[in-house]
């Protein structure tokens, strides 16, 4: 188990040193930083103070060395935009995505496993077919133009929730419904296909041989043996919904990580975009960890590799 | 067989049929995917067709003529069906030429990434070892790139337009064709036709292109649907962010965004976009259902 | 014969424990109705050994599901009658069923390996029938489980209570489902080839273990499988299946001297005995090939294997009386059955 984890987290840190370096080549590859820093009316003296001031006059290796060290420490340098630490930004805008994330995990997990259950339980009634159509439509629908047709009902029409703003709890309930819905076909999918799978299993007749409730054959022996691939699923969707982010905190005009990107993408604010680029992927890949290792709790087998 | 058939056996009809005949009966017999099918040949049809079954330019621009309704409204007219936009372009012949757009993105992205994606699959899961310790490890990596993220960077930083777009979704998008090669290349390596191919000294290209691609095949065609659709998705989304196409060629995407400022008081101008968007994704993911239930259902042989 | 130790649980002690008479199912399948059971009558007495014999696809697993209520969703099961202990099993209602399985009437799988789940530990599936089906506390039901663990031949059994089953080997896992099958003292057991999927040592293990057990609690015991061997070894009555019917039943002693039905005695013929068979000669086998299932099936099911078959065999034989507790689905029950009293053939013009 130990040895397991030991590989997994070695493995996750190499491949956050790799996207590391990538994002400071996307650093390296904006072009000259110092006239960006600088701006257009920077004079031929001043870029130079800034290249100095910057350290951009050092080899890139050693720029990276620095950038690096500064990363671990959680200092990725200051915005050129802003005017100020880049961590600074990213901490203040952090809680809003993650409570999107969250509440976009939360409703997709609350419909996809109690529709996939029921799914694979009545297969091929209307409430099946019903599932399905949504795991079809669902994974159809471009997130964006799902997100403005909210506005437009919910927001504008029936003005129950308001259209943009993250001051209130209701404020993340539309933009939450857009990024969940996103995620939800795939889960359904997999939670009936692995009801449907494990019902057919020997050791469900044995429960119901022994004469358990049907609640106890299917929470207790199915459920439980049908939900270990989609908790794995449900964390990579979680990576995914943090990096959609950008589209539905754009679209609902959250003040949260995506929308910060987004704003530093289309002013050119480098060090900005490659600190929120490493931290999504960082989150990703804790969360593939944190998935594997729930995985191994939930199935006994795997604990003894 | 018994030698002596009894006259119940000898009573059973025989359901010979050939393997094509059978492969053909499913794909019609299978609901999504002829639904799937026949959406998109139609749309392929006006992709093609575009100068033609456009009433008017999608690029004349009428400033007298702004923000016409389509024809269901009230004050709509039949000389623009669907409207016009901000700029008094013809709704209808915008979303023509935006089909044209979305099909050859999707194919032309589902291609470039078809090609990456199966080739770090098919070496990984014929070689093992080390090879697949590397492409593992890319995939990994790829994994955990944010693919908006980073694609909305890199083409700030190139310069949004249709090329960069392709490109770059094509060089993210890999994943999938690499996980399903793999795993279906792990399968068929020992498999006896592959051995036979490796003992009578074929070369290693042969091996890989003759006896393990037609193979998995089937697999990626249905990959490649999902991706197509995919890149679809995200070509709208890049294009609506104004990192992706540029205007004024009508992307679904970039209409849509142009609409946005409207949809309060106009909501057609980002529906109509948005429906057509929906229709081609959701055309394109009956069609890689309805294959996958015809692929598996053919490898079980009832 | 019978074992009468669980007498004051039932309403007739004179009654058999099991009584199936007619036993049909149906299953649809794509090109049409298996009829998997087609009208079988037996029946088990208390605390007795009775053998349900036959090749896969004779609808032996069919019947014990049919028995248990855990047939598919999909198949047709009617019968004239269906008594256990003086209940009618037909017209109970699931839950009525799902408190009599477990707790009357447990069964035990063939495949050891994959009859247990693997997310729980042996004891939380040990002890939640008994918690199901009695008020037990907790702690009584954990040492109700110890003991039988012990008793099916497992050491360290409060440690092993606290395992997973993908710790444990096949032949200590089908154990546990014997363990797990005695939980509430069931007055039948059914084992549905359990011990096919074991090795050769632990297969004779498991079988002495079966029958100490049920000698020992008086528990009736449907024994299903495909070997004739098994059979000799601890059957107290046998029932031979073939092609969804009941072809002959009588006691362990009379199936092996006096085999009546030609499928019988083909069976036994297939078995190599030694100091009969010849060394290097070859084994006998049973030519053809079980009739489909699928669809009506007329006349004697085996005539087109058989080599005493008749135009009388085109029509459906009924099951002949040939001794006491001994009887064969043949028109011909059976000349070879020597000391039984030969019914003349029912005539069919």
């Amino acid at each position: 188990m130990w040895a397991f984890v030991f590989k997994r987290t070695l493995i996750a840190l190499s491949v956050a040193l790799t996207i590391s370096v990538l994002c400071f080549s996307l650093l390296q590859l904006s072009g000259d930083l110092a006239l960006s820093i600088g701006g257009p009316e920077a004079t031929a003296e001043q870029v130079e103070q800034i290249r100095k001031d910057y350290g951009l006059d050092r080899p890139v290796v050693h720029q990276f060395a620095t950038w690096l060290w500064g990363a671990v420490q959680l200092d990725f340098g200051r915005s050129y935009y802003y005017q100020s630490d880049v961590t600074d930004l990213v901490v203040e805008r952090l809680p809003v995505t993650m409570t999107l994330g969250v509440m976009s995990l939360a409703i997709a997990l609350g419909v996809s496993i109690p529709l996939g259950v029921v799914a694979a339980l009545k297969r091929g009634s209307w409430i099946d077919r019903m599932a399905m159509a949504i795991a079809v439509t669902g994974q159809a629908m471009p997130n964006f133009w799902f997100g403005l047709t909210l506005i437009i009902v919910f927001a504008v029409k029936l003005q129950w929730f308001p259209a943009a703003g993250s001051d209130s709890w209701q404020g993340f309930v539309l933009p939450a419904i857009a990024l969940g819905y996103y995620a939800t076909p795939a889960m359904m999918r997999l939670t009936r296909s692995g009801m449907l799978e494990v019902l057919e299993a020997d050791y469900i007749r044995t429960a119901r041989a022994k004469g358990l409730r049907t609640g106890t054959v299917i929470f207790k022996h199915a459920l439980r043996n049908a939900v270990i691939p989609v908790v794995a699923l449900a964390a990579v969707e979680l990576g995914f919904m943090l990096g959609g982010s950008v589209v539905i905190e754009t679209v609902f005009s959250l003040r949260g990580l995506g929308q910060l990107a987004w704003n530093a993408i289309s002013r050119n604010d480098y060090p900005v975009v490659q600190a929120i680029v490493l931290i999504i992927a960082l989150f990703y890949i804790v969360l593939t960890l944190l998935a594997d290792i729930l995985n191994a709790i939930l199935d006994p087998r795997l604990r003894a590799r | 067989m018994a030698p002596i058939l009894s006259p119940q056996i000898a009573a059973e009809p025989h359901l010979v049929a050939t393997w094509q005949s059978r492969l053909f009966r499913n794909m019609l017999n299978n609901r999504s995917f002829a639904i799937g099918l026949l959406i998109i040949t139609s749309l392929g049809i006006v992709a093609l067709l575009a100068p033609w079954l456009a009433p008017h330019d999608p690029y004349l621009q009428n400033t007298a003529n702004r923000m016409v309704p389509p024809f269901w409204h009230e004050t709509g007219s039949w000389t623009h069906p669907l409207g016009t936009d901000r700029l008094g372009r013809d709704y209808l012949s915008r979303l023509i030429y935006g089909t044209r757009i979305s099909l050859f993105i999707g194919l032309v992205v589902a291609l470039i990434s078809g090609l990456i994606g199966t080739t770090l699959g098919v070496l990984a899961g014929y070689f093992g070892g080390r090879v697949d310790a590397v492409v593992s490890y890319l995939l990994t990596t790829r994994l955990a790139m944010p693919v908006v993220l980073v694609a909305l960077a890199m083409a700030s930083l190139i310069g949004g337009s249709m090329l960069t777009v392709t490109l770059l979704l094509g060089l993210l998008l890999w994943d999938r064709f690499a996980v399903v090669a793999r795993s279906a290349t792990q399968q068929l390596r020992d498999a006896e036709y592959v051995q036979a191919a490796r003992a009578l000294g074929c070369p290693l290209h042969y091996i890989l292109l003759r006896e393990v691609l037609p193979n998995i095949a089937g697999a990626l065609i249905v990959v490649a649907t999902l991706e197509v659709a995919n890149a679809i998705l995200l070509e709208a989304t890049l294009s609506f962010l104004g990192m992706g196409v540029q205007p004024p060629l009508p992307s679904w995407g970039l209409m849509i965004a142009e609409g946005k400022a409207y949809m309060f008081f106009q909501p057609w101008v980002i529906t109509i976009p948005g429906s057509a968007l929906f229709m081609l994704v959701l055309a394109i993911n009956l069609l890689g259902d309805g294959l996958r239930d015809i692929t598996v259902r053919g490898g079980r042989n009832e | 014969m019978s074992n009468l130790s669980s007498t004051e649980r039932s309403t007739a002690p004179a009654s058999p424990l099991l009584s199936v008479k007619q036993l049909r199912v149906d299953l649809p399948v794509a090109k049409g109705t298996l009829h998997a059971v087609r009208g079988i009558d037996f029946h088990v007495e208390r605390g007795e050994m009775l053998c349900l014999v036959g090749e896969s696809g004779c609808g032996k697993s069919m019947t014990s599901l049919a028995l248990m209520g855990l047939l598919p969703r999909k198949a047709q099961i009617n019968a004239d009658c269906l008594n256990f202990d003086g209940i009618d099993l037909l017209t109970m209602t699931e839950h009525e069923r799902s408190n009599l399985r477990g707790a009357r009437m447990a069964m035990i799988f063939q495949e050891p390996m994959t009859a247990l789940n693997p997310a729980y530990t042996l004891g939380n599936q040990l002890c939640e029938a008994l918690r199901r089906h009695q008020r037990v506390s907790r702690k009584a039901a954990h040492d109700r489980a110890v003991y039988l663990l012990e008793r099916v031949g497992i050491s360290a059994a409060a440690e092993r209570m606290r395992q997973y089953p993908h710790q444990l080997s096949g032949g200590l896992r089908q154990r546990v489902m014997i363990a797990m099958a005695l939980m509430c003292e069931p007055d039948l057991i059914i084992a549905d080839e359990p011990t096919t999927a074991l090795d050769v040592t632990i297969q004779a293990q498991i079988l002495h273990l079966l029958r100490d057990l049920q000698q020992e609690f008086g528990t009736a015991v449907i024994f299903i499988t495909h070997d004739l061997g098994v059979v000799a070894r601890i059957a107290d009555r046998v029932a031979v299946m073939y092609a969804g019917e009941v072809i002959e039943t009588a006691s362990a002693q009379a199936l092996f001297k006096t085999p009546s039905h030609p499928y019988t005695q083909g069976l036994l013929r297939c078995i190599p005995s030694p100091g009969k068979t010849p060394p290097g000669s070859r084994l006998q086998a049973i030519p053809g090939v079980v009739p489909s299932l699928v669809g009506k099936l007329h006349g004697c099911a085996f005539c087109n294997r058989c080599d005493q078959a008749d135009e009388i065999c085109q029509t459906t034989p009924p099951l002949h009386p040939i001794a006491s507790g001994h009887s064969a689905r043949c028109h011909f029950a059976h000349p070879l059955a020597s000391s039984a009293q030969i019914n003349t053939p029912e005539v069919v013009s």
